[in-house]
């Protein structure tokens, strides 16, 4: 059975421009183990998240009103016209985007501090420090936004006293401004500690015998920082990116529970909860969740193609 | 919630009477000991359990409008806010009313409350409790700016005053449901209202009236109030228990909110953390004019009791509903959690005479409540006011009431966002 579909593969590669080094048996049978063992997993995927996915697609097609299931008829990309014409997407768009920029460039200079301070703590502190910092991360996002909506509420919140430069009676969630601050703020306090988990994997796999040979080479520790450490971990600090930007331009419930969308605060997630949920059309808010997942698959493709993030690196390299 | 489901299911293979459940709003418990009342009294026909909803009043109908739409056999009772039971009628989400019931149900019940149980002329829910805000104020307030509370008294008047003595007048600014509450309020006592039609089943026949004399006369007091800086700094996310705190406060003056204020400052001053003489100084009186000399139109609200259409036990949960709505148990459900009754017999009981001073006027502001406007579309047509009256600072008579009507027919015809 092996020689003759050797034999074919050989003729095949013959006739064709030389490719790829041709794979051995083995490797070709692991290939096919693996892809058997997938497959389950990659099954229930295409179940649970390619089901709802196409459903979506197929609903933001239609007019359809769940209290009215009887007028529902097809309107083509009629929902999709609405949307992009109207401004309250825009908005929202922008909003989302601002938080986005926003937080994940701060989580990522602050998660890469933390990762530092944790991979130089002493041995003994490590677990405890490593703990201390993952709690935040270890709270439900609307826990964490109650939190912070009782710390800046005007009644029952201190940080009016706290702040000396913040007049007595200041509502944080009557101007625009303010409301997005302390809904980045939170998100930022939650979920710094996700990006300097993994970007202390990333500082792991920094060669010892690199930061060695720099620091013989008398490299300054900024030097070694910049030349050595920072270049190694680039596949670490683009998956961090990534998975960030993605979680960040979702964001619903910070918004839900602080402003529920007051202030000019509303999201894209947020637009299409209100259309779905709350008005029940089923048909353009569908729409907007076809949209905000349009756009959540841009940004991988960006970081994938654009920034040239190789998924599998990180992962390769730690073995 | 979860553990319902599997009880709703279990129950038919038991034993024993059937069980019905009640989708019930959180309160203070009032609802949970009447549901084991009428259980008792029942004499194993029934046994009522209750089901708790969540807190606000949208997030409420979102819950029982999608299991309805999935035809949910659970929900035989639900307790509803009553300006979404025409989207529920409309629907077909609500067993129908039977005769002898809706006339046994009817009987000496605020006309308010008997319109808002109804749609299109008809009884679809039972009406249960009915609520209606009240202008509260400081006595000693309004004694030093001159007012006469035992006359009506006006927004411009108090604000005014309230300005004067630099205390506050605590409104719902907020952009939530209150909001509207207090938008319709201020455009019917103007004499007008948010829907022409609001009777139209066709969203695209719905006519929005706010570009009007009343609307531009609501969108003057809310701007109004806001201008004058009376509004206190959180106005523009004041809701009513935020307003029932601040009334409590050193800047009191004045409040528009429900009965239930007076109960949680009795509280307060049970548990030590309001004085007496704070509770000694608050007065009541109807709900403030919008136009002198012209009565005004208090908000209504409450609660109505619906019968899920999808229920396997139709007759029993209309049994269950009268136990419900009986005149005795309104009263103690006054009583216990501040809820004003629907009937108007409940009102004489001297316990609740005693306990609550104001009933009379609380009795005398639901006959002259005006609901908010009883559409299908009623959560649209809020939700676009909302949109386009806050926050209050921004609201004026040249703009907000055009943008609303605009928006209104926009959501409604399909062509915005909301």
């Amino acid at each position: 059975m092996s020689t003759t579909t050797t034999g074919a593969g050989a003729v095949r590669a013959a006739q064709r421009p030389p490719r790829k080094p041709q794979r051995s048996d083995r490797a070709r049978q692991e290939a096919r183990l693996g892809l058997l063992l997938s497959a389950p997993a990659i099954l229930v995927l295409v179940a649970v998240v390619g089901y709802p996915i196409l459903q979506a697609v197929w609903d933001s097609l239609f007019s359809y009103k769940l209290t009215n299931p009887d007028a529902r008829h097809f309107v083509g990309l009629g929902n999709f016209t609405l949307i992009l014409g109207d401004p309250i997407w825009w908005q929202a768009l922008g909003v989302t985007v601002l938080l986005t920029v926003v937080t994940v460039a701060v989580e990522l200079v602050l998660g890469f501090g933390l990762a530092l301070v944790m991979n130089n703590a002493l041995q003994r502190l490590r677990p405890a420090l490593r703990t201390a910092i993952l709690i935040p991360y270890a709270i439900i996002t609307v826990v964490s936004a109650f939190a912070f909506r009782f710390m800046f509420d005007l009644t029952s919140g201190f940080m009016n006293s706290w702040l000396p430069f913040v007049p007595a009676d200041t509502d944080w969630f009557a101007s625009f401004g303010s409301a997005v601050t302390v809904i980045a703020l939170s998100e930022i306090w939650k979920t710094t500690p996700f990006i300097s988990l993994l970007l202390l994997s990333g500082l792991a796999q920094v060669p010892g015998e690199l930061q060695e040979a720099a620091k013989v080479d008398g490299a300054t520790a900024w030097q070694r920082m910049r030349r050595v450490t920072i270049p190694n971990m680039k596949a670490a600090i683009m998956v961090a990116l990534l998975f960030r930007t993605l979680d960040a331009f979702r964001i619903f419930d910070n918004i839900f529970i602080m402003t529920n969308g007051a202030a000019g605060t509303e999201s894209v997630a947020f637009l299409a909860y209100r259309q779905t949920i709350q008005r029940l059309e089923i048909g353009i808010g569908s729409a907007v969740s076809v949209l905000l997942t349009i756009a959540v698959a841009l940004i991988a493709l960006m970081f994938v193609k654009g920034f040239k993030v190789n998924l599998a690196a990180s992962t390769r390299a730690g073995r | 919630m979860a553990l319902a489901a599997p009880l709703a299911a279990c129950s038919a293979a038991e034993a024993g009477p059937p069980e019905l459940l009640w989708y019930i709003n959180p309160d203070s418990g009032g609802q949970e000991r009447i549901a084991q009342q009428c259980t008792q009294e029942s004499d194993g026909a029934y046994r009522l359990n209750t089901v708790l909803l969540p807190r606000d009043a949208p997030s409420q109908r979102e819950q029982l409008v999608r299991r309805l739409a999935a035809n949910d056999a659970s929900i035989d009772l639900m307790s509803i806010d009553p300006p979404y039971i025409p989207e529920f009628a409309n629907a077909d989400f609500l067993a129908p009313v039977p005769d002898d019931v809706a006339q046994a149900v009817t009987q000496d019940v605020a006309e308010g409350a008997v319109a808002g149980a109804s749609y299109d002329d008809e009884l679809v829910t039972i009406p249960f409790w009915a609520n209606t805000q009240l202008l509260w104020y400081r006595t000693s307030v309004a004694e030093a700016a001159g007012l006469d509370m035992t006359q009506p008294v006006t927004w411009e008047q108090i604000v005014q005053a309230a300005a004067e003595q630099d205390v506050t007048v605590a409104v719902q600014g907020v952009r939530a449901e209150s909001l509207t509450v207090w938008i319709n309020a201020l455009v019917e006592s103007a004499g007008g209202h948010v829907l022409e039609n609001p009777e139209a089943t066709d969203p695209q026949e719905v006519r929005p009236s706010l570009d009007s004399d009343a609307g531009r006369t609501a969108a003057e007091i809310i701007g109004g109030l806001a201008d004058a800086g009376v509004g206190g700094p959180q106005l523009s996310n004041a809701t009513e228990d935020i307003n029932a705190s601040m009334f409590e406060g050193d800047t009191a003056g004045f409040m528009v909110n429900w009965p239930f204020v007076w109960q949680r400052a009795q509280s307060a001053v049970e548990d030590g953390t309001l004085e007496q003489s704070v509770l000694d100084d608050f007065g009541w009186a109807m709900y403030p004019q919008a136009v002198e000399g012209e009565q005004a139109r208090p908000p209504y609200g409450g609660i109505n009791l619906g019968v899920g259409a999808f229920s396997e036990h139709v007759d029993l949960a209309f049994e269950a509903a009268r136990c419900i709505v009986a005149p005795e148990k309104q009263a103690e459900y006054f009583l216990s959690d501040g809820n004003p009754p629907s009937s108007l017999t409940a009102f004489d009981d001297p316990e609740v005479q005693e306990t609550f001073p104001m009933a009379d006027v609380i009795r005398e502001s639901l006959q002259n409540a005006a609901p908010r406007p009883q559409t299908p579309f009623y959560n649209e047509v809020s939700s676009s006011l909302q949109r386009t009256w806050h926050p209050p600072r921004a609201v004026s008579p040249g703009t907000s009431p055009q943008r609303a009507d605009e928006l209104i027919t926009a959501v409604l015809q399909g062509e915005a966002l909301l």
